[in-house]
């Protein structure tokens, strides 16, 4: 049994799977489906869109999810509290220390030991997700100027990732997928020597974010694509509950880590960009993708303040223990929480009930950014070209992981 | 910042009376008990009135607490950003035990919040929560001719999907 192929063909599985929204027969003369993904590169993982079109123009785009459903909140159910970190890491890949540092924060939080962790735990935490934000907004930006035809901008912005990764490998052993930030502390210090090493790298990509920033944000062939196109009006964006880049994009200066200011977020200084309609209209592609290159700065101003302060006064010492404060036993008292952080990619909540008996959740949700900001893709592409839709999916930013949990 | 919790509690329960179930203030954000029947037009009423306006609606969560318990709650995390509030509404419905019972029901937020369209469809999928007047209410990470609800307490995977052993 176990080598036999166990599928057994029907050609109308696919149509009981999955079926359309729109019946073939009721469409309009001249229109018509068009299904794009899920494996179509421009859909950045395992996106199916129903397309309806009237010639060039898009009627409606429904999106089909799911192929990427790994049962998170199911796994969360039966795992404590800590064995569910490397599962969070899995959300969204690209951003895995954003994702486990809401995460730790919320668990904490409920177990009412946030102000027990060392300063220094804090301050890892925010650099390794400043620099996790980092290479997330570059994946970002570099496959979206691939999707509209600049091929130099990824191979430049991947390479740049490539020292990010390497450097939260030689953090935590693993290149994605971190499981380093820990309930109530880390699962290592810092290795000996990073700092410097970090402080090198933010040297020499200074320079590398004006030369992207020149080659793209001002090519003329970038802006022709973007500009105008797509366009999410803040009303809308606000109650399609829009957060990120998306909602700074359209206009709003609205970041969780000023507004709810959690972790060590308070004692750094950093702006917070937001679009301006520079190129063509506010909250269209170009201002979306404008608020990432512009965090991409701010990020690293973070970075630097997190280096001073860790060569500084809360440097190295031999006795420092970043696990001082993990707790043996995480069994929060009963109750409901919900608990949220900002991301690459907008506001990740979690949502826990605890029972006080156990030590695994009674239910645990993830409100995640990526699921919320797609469900506007249909309100903004009504109307646009076809072409138009590769340039407005790039521009949200999901990661299919995190969509589909 | 001038509305605390305890104005929204006694604002809704000068309004609907009856309908309001309670609160409770060990949830982070605090909570109010709502009667089913009468969410949606709770959610208007936060919703709208000036001193409130919870614009965005944050989460909802579905929670399933067993067939011995046998109901099924469902949580709203509202958040209002011009003046900063927190608020979630909890609503408890009797949950059906079998396949023969229909399942239970719930007026959707979905014309409010288009964020509650895809929510509430979580929801229904995961736990099969119907909601009533919600544009369109159909499965959407599991296939559509998946049976039964995952995230119920008394979930039981079935044997074979498409001749694949579903169990492994």
């Amino acid at each position: 049994m176990a080598n036999q192929v166990q599928y057994t063909y029907d050609p109308a599985h696919f149509q009981r799977s999955e079926p359309l929204k729109y019946s073939p027969d009721e469409l309009k003369s001249g229109e018509m489906i068009i299904n794009l993904g899920p494996q179509h590169p421009s859909t950045h993982g395992v996106l199916r869109l129903e397309v309806v079109a009237d010639g060039e123009i898009i009627k409606d785009v429904v999106p089909h999810l799911g192929y990427l459903h790994r049962c998170f909140e199911k796994h969360a159910e039966n795992l404590p509290y800590n064995q569910t970190i490397p599962f969070v890491d899995r959300l969204d890949y690209l951003a895995a220390m954003n994702s486990e540092h809401v995460w730790c924060m919320g668990v904490e939080k409920m177990l009412g030991i946030t102000d027990k962790i060392p300063k220094r735990v804090e301050y890892i935490r925010v650099l390794v997700a400043e620099l996790n934000r980092l290479a997330s907004h570059f994946v970002a930006l570099g496959t979206y100027a691939m999707d509209i035809g600049a091929f130099t901008p990824f191979l430049w912005m991947m390479r740049d990732r490539e020292h990010i990764q390497r450097l939260l490998e030689w953090v935590s052993g693993s290149r994605m997928l971190y499981n380093y930030i820990w309930v109530g502390g880390l699962f290592y210090d810092l290795p000996v020597g990073f700092e410097e090493r970090c402080r090198e790298f933010v040297h020499y990509l200074k320079p590398k974010l004006r030369e992207v920033e020149e080659m793209v944000f001002s090519n003329k062939i970038f802006i022709e694509r973007t500009a105008k196109v797509g366009v999410l009006p803040l009303d809308l964006a606000i109650n399609y509950g829009v957060t990120g880049p998306l909602l700074r994009g359209s206009g709003l200066k609205y970041d969780l880590r000023r507004v709810d200011g959690y972790s060590v977020y308070p004692e750094l200084e950093f702006d917070i960009p937001v679009g301006k309609g520079e190129m063509g209209e506010l909250g269209d592609c170009w201002d979306r993708s404008w608020v990432r290159a512009k965090e991409c700065d701010e990020a690293l101003r973070i970075i630097e303040q997190c280096l001073d302060r860790l060569q500084g006064d809360l440097k190295r010492t031999r006795d420092f223990d970043p696990r001082e404060a993990v707790p043996k036993k995480i069994r929060p008292p009963k109750g409901d929480y919900y608990i949220r952080g900002e991301t690459p990619k907008g506001e990740l909540g979690f949502f826990f009930r605890a029972d006080g008996r156990s030590d695994v959740p009674f239910r645990c949700k993830s409100r995640s950014p990526c699921f919320v900001n797609l469900s506007v893709i249909s309100e903004i592409s009504k109307g646009a070209m076809v072409a138009d839709l590769v340039a407005i999916i790039g521009s949200l930013d999901m990661v299919l992981g995190e969509v589909d949990r | 910042m001038n509305t605390t919790f305890e104005d929204i509690y006694q604002h809704l329960l000068a309004g609907f009376g009856e309908e309001i179930r309670g609160r409770d203030e060990q949830c982070s954000p605090a909570a109010i008990k709502v009667a089913p029947a009468a969410i949606a037009e709770v959610c208007k009423t936060l919703h709208t009135r000036e001193k409130t306006y919870f614009d965005q609606l944050s989460c909802i969560t579905g929670l399933d607490n067993g067939p011995e318990a046998g109901t099924m709650e469902v949580v709203y995390n509202l958040y209002s950003i011009p003046y900063n509030l927190h608020l979630s509404l909890k609503v408890e419905l009797p949950r059906n035990n079998s396949n023969e019972e229909p399942l239970p029901e719930l007026p959707t937020v979905a014309g409010i919040w288009r964020t509650a369209d895809w929510h509430e469809r979580e929801v229904f999928d995961l736990l099969g929560i119907r909601f009533t007047g919600h544009p369109d209410l159909r499965r959407i990470l599991l296939p559509a001719d998946w049976e039964g609800y995952p995230l119920r307490k008394d979930y039981r995977e079935q044997e074979y999907y498409h001749g694949i052993k579903v169990r492994f």
